[in-house]
């Protein structure tokens, strides 16, 4: 049978996936394995053992300098941080973006300044929001915020008039008035693709949230492996950016979930 | 009851249509037909409110028309005629739920379920009494043609515009939603006008037929002359159509050819 042909089933699939993954994680062992036999003291290419032994004490004990367990205390900052930002520049690109999307004197006013923000490279805006909103949280949140709100609120908008004109005079025929089609014609079709820009904006979030961390910051996923970097601390940095990347798949796993649950009726025709 | 003065659409210096003079009677079937580019679609959109004319007037009950649609006229389109997001009974109760509910267009407890029972009863009007929790997606394009037709009805809209509506369907389901359409126009006492590529439709289901093309053509400047009404012919329909089965469409020799590419 010719390739493009196969069908892949469920457990072969998984199969498939996890191979690649493997070897990854074996050429790493080999390589560690033998780069401990020239030098036993390598920290470049640590051993299982030695991460588990690092990310050990991150994990139970308490820092003395702190009086916090230091993995629990950077995992809960990122969150929090990553968290707040996504919800508010979900929140604002569902309010921007629909209104942006379907009513065009609204388009024709602020469309600009929305792509004017979106062509500005987010990190090139970091030193303002230290400098206007100092280095607490707030910065942080909001880099994250103007990192993706603009692209979101411009996939979502597009989308949006991009709804054919028929479905719109349709509804008027039937009576409905700007508010009316805004709520149940543009509302109900931009969520998915709300949903699909987050689950999209979940990567340059997080490099955000790691660049903000890198910078100026006392607790953070981020800050920690830019901290421990100094040291050549690869047994921490390893296991942080494993987490993160896990972290991240989980996100995006939710997230497809959970649109093909609220949503189903977007996802009918790509079955 | 409609009545065009003198209509045209330019767009610059390219006319679509021009001298279009009409006056639609209450209760009147109209075809309208013609090659594609001779402003079918232009004058369908243009008494739908979704276009004005450049020049001329459009009164509906001796009232000017206003450039935009309304609940007053109901439309089907070959296509994107239904909401992808709502079901076959959300999509038809929505015509109600905008004129009962202004602020939340949603309908609760007692009033849902008025809108509802006259939603059923007209989804099983048309055909569509099984499906009522189907989504457009899950539907065939015959199906979703149904639901459109349903959908517009429930306003009881004064005019019911059809663009292409069948030309997407294969020749048996065409033949099905011709009964459809005949049956819901005799029942309804509607007012309908379709564009339509197929002459035979045009002539089996309209009480009128109308013929769009350019009476003049500069081959030098193919813009500047728009299409006008060349054929206006009224049938005598007195007996009911007997259409059920559909034939073969016999070719015109010469004679006005009318291009069945598709053309939206």
């Amino acid at each position: 049978m010719r390739w493009v042909n196969l069908t892949i089933s469920r457990s072969t699939g998984l199969l498939l996936g996890a191979l690649p993954l493997a070897a990854l994680g074996l050429a790493y062992l080999l390589a560690a394995a033998s780069r401990h036999a020239a030098n036993p003291a390598d920290k470049i290419l640590p051993l299982p053992g030695a991460m588990a032994e690092a990310m050990g004490a991150l994990l139970f004990d308490v820092d003395p300098l702190s009086g916090q367990i230091l993995f629990w205390a950077d995992l809960l900052a990122s969150l929090q941080r990553l968290g707040l930002g996504l919800g508010i520049a979900t929140f604002s690109t569902l309010l921007v973006g629909l209104v942006l999307g379907a009513l065009p004197p609204v388009r024709a006013t602020f469309g600009p300044l929305v792509t004017a923000i979106a062509v500005i490279p987010p990190i090139a805006l970091l030193p303002i929001l230290f400098i206007v909103f100092g280095l607490g949280e707030t910065a942080k949140v909001a880099l994250i915020v103007i990192g993706i709100a603009p692209y979101m609120i411009r996939d979502v908008a597009g989308h949006i008039t991009a709804l054919p004109r028929e479905q719109i005079a349709k509804a008027l025929t039937l009576g409905a008035s700007s508010w009316q089609i805004v709520l149940r014609i543009a509302l109900p079709q931009a969520l998915p693709r709300l949903f699909e820009a987050l689950r999209l904006s979940l990567g340059p979030a997080w490099v955000f949230l790691i660049a903000a961390e890198a910078i100026a910051a006392d607790v953070g996923l981020g800050y920690r492996i830019f901290l421990v970097r100094r040291y050549l601390a690869m047994d921490v940095i390893l296991p942080y950016v494993a987490v993160i990347a896990l972290l991240a798949m989980l996100m995006d796993l939710l997230l497809t979930r959970a649109s093909r649950r609220l949503f189903g009726w977007a996802h009918l025709a790509s079955r | 009851m409609l009545s065009l003065r003198n209509v045209w659409i330019e767009y610059g210096e390219k006319v679509v249509l021009e001298r279009i003079s009409l006056d639609i009677a209450e209760g009147a079937f109209v075809s309208i037909i013609g090659p594609s580019g001779a402003g079918k679609s232009s004058l369908l959109r243009l008494i739908l409110g979704q276009e004005a004319p450049s020049r001329g007037e459009i009164l509906l009950d001796g009232q000017p028309l206003a450039p935009e649609c309304g609940p007053d006229r109901g439309v089907v389109f070959q296509r994107y005629s239904v909401f992808p997001h709502m079901t076959v009974l959300d999509n038809t109760m929505f015509g109600l739920e905008c004129a009962e509910a202004p602020f939340t267009a949603r309908l609760f407890g007692a009033r849902r379920r008025a809108a509802r029972a006259r939603a059923e009863a007209m989804l099983e009007a048309v055909g569509l009494g099984d499906s009522l929790n189907l989504y457009p997606a899950q539907m065939s394009g015959g199906m979703q043609q149904r639901l459109a037709i349903a959908q517009a009805l429930i306003k009881q809209p004064r005019l019911l515009l059809l663009d292409e509506p069948f030309g997407a369907l294969d020749p048996g389901i065409r033949a099905d939603m011709h009964t459809l359409i005949t049956g819901l126009w005799r029942e309804f006492g509607l007012t309908i006008i379709m564009v339509t590529h197929d002459i035979k439709e045009a002539f089996s289901l309209g009480t009128r037929v109308l013929t769009l093309d350019k009476r003049r053509h500069d081959p030098h400047a193919p813009h500047r002359y728009g299409a006008g009404v060349i054929y206006d012919l009224a049938l005598k329909k007195g007996a009911p159509i007997e259409q059920a089965e559909e034939r073969e469409v016999v070719p015109l020799a010469g004679g006005i050819t009318i291009d069945t590419k598709d053309n939206t």
